[in-house]
């Protein structure tokens, strides 16, 4: 039986990626944020996860306007690296995993979620970002990858109380695949930021921190949160922060806060990081 | 599509919802078509000449030659897509963040290292400054 076995929230912050790619993580303006990420990579290194689901949104790279998927599983076997308008990242392509993507695809659906299924699509920082952050710069990914996005670029995103519920039929899809695989889960996005408008650099330390608190102690008092909610308080990009909620319903109720690493600013954005456990008896 | 919204009143927002993706549609479009590097490199040769292709209506056309990049979210432009211009012209998110609020580059980086736009005040319409009431 596959098992979920922890979770990790982090940013998403393509600027994050574009340090790395330049060598600029030690500079003193990113120097900080980087040093918070040492501990999660120690950890996932230890922990060795046999496959990954990443929640992430699409950034108008795999997707225009012309078909919004709401929920989408990438099922394919290798996703390439997006050109988002200024080259593709230098990283490696993202293996992908068939076997448990499909499976995930056919229980969801028959779990009423009605996923879109993806074979072909390029993955863009919202994916690439998050295993840089966890994983470094590395010439291959530690493990395999299944892709799942989240719209929020077109509004309305899913609720906060969907996602939740995504995350929970996902694990028991997981939990019914016929492989022992060890399966961590990504929630990716936030913190508070507004990238538009003359409220642009909108950060809101202190939603940010009862959110990163509430993860742990409350997680369905925070998946109530409505979007105009998450809006002004948290900046009109502050809306992706529905996508961790993916990962918290598919976690135990009980989970342990292993690290939490919480930096502003990268670039507009509020830089957050939390791993999570589990703490249910088995 | 019923109005109002309860999030027209923050202040300073253009959330793309129905009505803007109703509007905005070619625009984005356009934007899109930027993730090809030869694309890129035709637009950059003769704007004018690149946005025939597209059906955006004169004030579209407008702000993308002007760079106006408030004018842009007015008129359905989606921050997601219309940040590919400026990458295009080199500029980077900041940049971008810093002109639509209306203070220089470095002031914008300087209000972001001490933390960033607060939210104090900046919650409804009604609190803010006139300058930042729009969207």
């Amino acid at each position: 039986m596959a098992k979920i076995v922890a979770g990790i929230a982090t940013s998403h912050v393509p600027a994050i990626g574009a340090a790395m790619d330049r060598g600029l993580t030690g500079t003193p303006y990113w120097d900080p944020l980087f040093k918070g990420y040492g501990p999660a990579r120690e950890w996932l290194a230890r922990l060795a996860p046999d496959v990954a689901i990443i929640v992430y949104n699409d950034h108008a790279s795999a997707f225009s306007l012309e078909i919004i998927p709401t929920f989408l599983i990438g099922v394919g076997d290798k996703f390439p690296i997006a050109d988002e308008g200024f080259g593709p990242r230098p990283v490696p392509a993202v293996l992908g995993h068939p076997a448990l993507a499909w499976h995930l695809a056919e229980s969801l659906i028959l779990d009423e979620f009605d996923m879109t299924i993806a074979n072909e699509m390029p993955v863009d920082h919202g994916l690439t970002v998050p295993l840089s952050v966890t994983c470094g710069q590395t010439k291959a990914w530690p493990f395999p990858v299944i892709p799942l996005c989240v719209n929020v670029v077109q509004y309305p995103p899913p609720t906060g109380a969907r996602c939740f519920k995504l995350g929970m039929a996902i694990r028991r899809a997981v939990e019914q695949f016929d492989q022992d695989l060890r399966v961590v889960i990504y929630g990716t996005g936030g913190m508070s930021h507004q990238l538009q408008g003359e409220r642009a650099g909108l950060i809101n330390r202190q939603f940010d921190t009862a959110f990163l608190d509430g993860m742990t102690r409350d997680p369905l008092a925070l998946a109530r949160i409505t979007h105009t909610e998450y809006m002004r308080e948290a900046g009109s990009e502050g809306v992706e922060m529905v996508m961790w909620h993916v990962m918290r319903g598919a976690l135990d109720e009980n989970v342990a806060e292993i690290h939490r690493h919480y930096h502003v600013p990268a670039s507009n954005t509020a830089a957050g990081l939390l791993i999570l456990e589990n703490r249910s008896p088995a | 599509m019923t109005r109002p919204r309860d999030y027209d009143s923050i202040p300073g927002t253009y959330v793309y919802d129905a009505e803007r993706g109703r509007i905005g549609y070619a625009l984005n479009m356009f934007c899109m078509s930027l993730n090809k590097a030869e694309n890129r490199k035709r637009f950059k040769e003769n704007e004018a000449v690149y946005l025939d292709r597209f059906a955006l209506d004169a004030e579209q056309r407008r702000t993308v030659l002007e760079r106006d990049w408030l004018g842009m979210l007015r008129v359905g432009g989606n921050i997601y897509y219309t940040i590919k211009i400026a990458f295009c012209d080199g500029l980077t998110f900041q940049d971008v963040a810093g002109m639509m609020s209306g203070v220089s580059k470095e002031a914008y980086a300087q209000m972001m290292l001490a933390g960033g736009r607060s939210p104090e005040g900046n919650r409804y319409k009604e609190q803010t400054p006139a300058e930042t009431k729009r969207g």
